[in-house]
């Protein structure tokens, strides 16, 4: 953890930096103690024979995953990447450039997978695994969001997010885990979302948020809990139940099932839309997370199950949560884990789906109506979460995921206007706080990572008074809320998507 | 001498084909437990082998990365190919017609292939960043590939080569037939440093030829919510759990 903390200088030019060689060495995060490592089935500290115990299970992965066994070998070292990475840009240091990144594991794969790292170690740049290289794992695959910026650039779609996965699987393995990823894992274990709320506080919260909005606008807007036979399932990021400014969007999705007369519900039992289990590269924690929410459906009995503001949270729903949980279409006849699900869910919708295509169809159908001028007071951006962006869909063609935040954005108010295109859609950057660093002992890193964002948002903001940075994810409201001070932003130009939802729809009566 | 090269190709030809044959069946027969295209991707399989074409013969991502290393980069290997293709005068009687037509682009690609690859040796001494990630079996794969383009270079255009007899020992090799090689220096070294080339294919970085076509990031389909993908591996853990409950 470094001490000092600093933001970076923009860029005049927004040039490639020159390199900083060890300019983030012992830069990363606290490690897990022994309680919350054996929560989770992981050593408690790191076993004597780690050498042979992280080889044996890099062999293990190798094994199964294609993504790792080719990302290994197919790299030339072309260098396309090399400039890609916001944690490069913000902090020069040349491991954080992705392709580097990836050579910390490759040399590794060369020297005890390949032939010629056998027999020519230094030829091929192929090195012995020492304690230096551990240690130098567990800094620089926590300097990765797994943003997945460096795979769209790369001619063979080589993804640092799979290599960073991986390398923390097997330092988990050998009991040398990150403190803020695996503490949350266990809470969800636990509790049943990241925070550790409790069902009880859960319920009290919500009845709270029913009186304030009652207060608010007059109206009799619900945010149920453990409803059974609901229509829809809400499942959102735990920040959204009070984190600032999480919960002025979970008001905006309250607002909306109100004003469509849908029947929506939360589960107390499953009450987490992030997945830590994606960070950390663990399959088994990935799926054990995700089953919840197919425990909560099925106990609730609802037909639809709609997710709510969260970058990753998205990814692993959109992508991951059918071939984990079966909540999706399409399994085989036989497949009785998922069809027990698919039979329940109504598959005139798409199962899961985003909250934002939740609205925009129902804006689309007529559904809603909205007081534009209420959000008169925005000129607004939006930044494309790299999750949403590069790890999902949204609607029914290949890029919805940008249109459809955007197309609400613009039925709800009045001034939008678009930041650096080599900064949004698919080149967007991440927020520098994704991918399991949204952790205090990493807050150097987390500010010199907004960097490249911070720059494209000044020059939004000198050109066009931008003074609403629009969101979908509930780790960018967090990280940009915190980082934006050191950039001299204000805190509160970082809001969801729903928010603006919120402040324009029309409640009726 | 005839029989040392005679050997020398038998052996690298066993060594390209079955290595990367080997390589590529470890590819397919390891499974891609989850979908991860990076998006926006292809939803079906047409969308993907597009994808992919664009991938193959344009570069397409390195086009978004960087314009030079692409314009380089694709000079190199389009240049390659031709090069590649013209040599098949020398396995082929009559030549094909097609190959024929190609035979004068194929001389200058000779070129062009070169300087693509000194454009690209260039950029990795010049460039801090590609320097500093480049090992020496990066280096000496573009000297490789420079003293073959080099010292066939020398052989078509300033010491011409009996190019008869060459073709007459290769149309030899192909029917287990051993014809004389003429003796050249400069065809030596050229011969020798293309079965060098493809001996290391399948233990190299030149993997990257295969390995795009494994790629899960580009070769899968963007259909997740439609259609339930899972790993052999992963299905095992859904034996005797069908209610999914967390425990």
């Amino acid at each position: 953890m470094s001490a000092t903390i600093t933001a970076p200088a923009y860029r005049i030019i927004p040039i490639i930096p020159a390199l900083k060689p060890g300019a983030m060495e012992g830069s990363g995060p606290f490690v897990a103690n022994d309680k919350i490592q054996e929560a989770l089935g992981f050593p408690g500290q790191l076993v004597d024979d780690w050498h042979d115990r992280a080889i044996a299970k890099m062999s293990e992965l190798l094994g199964k995953y294609r993504s790792l066994k080719v990302y290994m070998d197919a790299c030339v070292h072309c260098g396309a990447c090399s400039d890609k990475c916001h944690y490069f840009i913000g902090t020069q240091d040349p491991k954080n450039m992705p392709v580097a990144r990836q050579d910390l594991m490759r040399s590794i794969y060369r020297r005890y997978f390949t032939l010629p790292g056998k027999l020519f170690p230094k030829l091929v740049g192929a090195r012995d695994l020492t304690r230096e290289v551990l240690d130098e794992w567990h800094n620089y695959y926590h300097q990765c969001s797994e943003c997945r910026r460096c795979s769209v650039f790369c001619p063979y779609g080589i993804d640092t997010a799979e290599v960073t996965m991986a390398a923390r699987e097997i330092l988990d393995s050998v009991g040398y885990g990150q403190k803020y990823d695996n503490e949350i894992i266990g809470k969800v274990h636990k509790i049943g979302n990241n925070l550790g709320l409790p069902g009880p506080a859960l319920k009290d919260t919500m009845e709270g948020l029913e009186e304030d909005v009652k207060e608010a606008t007059g109206i009799d807007v619900r945010y149920p809990v453990d409803v059974k036979g609901a229509e829809v399932l809400l499942i959102t990021p735990s920040a959204d139940f009070f984190a600032e400014p999480h919960i002025d969007s979970l008001i905006g999705y309250g607002k909306v099932f109100h004003a469509t007369g849908t029947s929506w519900t939360l589960s107390s039992m499953s009450s987490e839309a992030a997945n830590f289990g994606m960070f950390i590269g663990n399959y088994e924690q990935l799926r054990k997370v995700a089953l919840r929410i197919r425990q909560a459906a099925l106990e609730l009995g609802v037909k639809r199950i709609v997710v709510g503001e969260c970058g990753h949270a998205w990814r692993v729903a959109y992508s991951f949560w059918n071939t984990l949980t079966g909540v999706g279409d399409g399994a085989d006849q036989d497949d009785k884990f998922a069809m027990m699900l698919q039979k329940q869910l109504d598959h005139r919708y798409k199962q899961p789906s985003h909250i934002c295509e939740y609205t925009w169809d129902m804006i689309e159908r007529g559904a809603l109506s909205f007081d534009k001028e209420a959000n008169d007071k925005h000129v607004i951006t939006f930044h494309d979460s790299c999750n949403v962006a590069r790890g999902s869909r949204m609607g029914d063609y290949p890029g919805g995921q940008f249109d459809i935040p955007r197309n609400i954005i613009k039925s709800v108010a009045n001034h939008f206007v678009e930041m650096d295109p080599s900064t949004t859609h698919e080149r967007t950057f991440c927020c520098g706080g994704g991918g399991g660093l949204l952790t205090d002992d990493l807050m150097d890193l987390r500010v010199k990572g907004a960097l490249p964002r911070m720059e494209v948002l000044q020059q939004a903001v000198d050109e066009h008074g931008v003074n609403f940075l629009a969101v979908i994810c509930a780790i960018c409201k967090t990280q940009f809320s915190k980082v934006m001070p050191y950039y001299g932003f204000d805190r509160k130009m970082v809001g969801g998507v729903h928010q603006l939802v919120s402040n324009a729809i029309r409640l009726g009566e | 001498m005839n029989t040392l090269f005679a050997l020398l190709f038998y052996f690298a030809t066993l060594v390209f084909v079955v290595g990367t044959l080997y390589r590529i069946s470890i590819y397919n027969r390891t499974p891609a437990p989850l979908k991860i295209p990076t998006t926006p991707a292809p939803v079906n399989t047409g969308g993907v082998v597009l994808r992919m074409m664009r991938e193959v013969f344009l570069f397409e991502s390195l086009f978004k990365a960087n314009l030079w290393t692409w314009g380089v980069g694709w000079l190199f290997h389009v240049s390659l190919a031709l090069v590649l293709i013209r040599h098949l005068r020398y396995f082929t009687e009559p030549v094909w017609s097609w190959v024929a037509f190609i035979q004068p682009f194929g001389m200058y690609a000779g070129i062009t292939m070169v300087l693509g690859v000194a454009g690209l040796w260039a950029r990795r001494i010049f460039v801090e960043r590609i320097r500093y990630i480049s090992t020496p079996s990066d280096h000496l794969m573009l000297a490789l590939f420079l003293a073959i383009g080099v010292s066939g270079l020398v052989m078509r255009f300033v010491v011409h080569g009996d190019v008869i007899s060459v073709k007459g020992f290769m149309l030899g090799l192909m029917h287990f037939d051993v014809q004389s090689l003429p003796s050249n220096m400069i065809l030596y070294a050229h011969l020798s440093l293309v079965a060098l080339l493809m001996m290391i294919f399948p233990i190299s970085k030149l993997l990257h030829a295969p390995g795009l076509f494994f790629s899960p990031s580009r070769n899968q389909a963007d259909n997740p919510r439609e259609k339930r993908h899972i790993s052999s591996w992963a299905k095992l853990m859904e034996t005797g759990d069908t209610t999914g409950a967390a425990k």
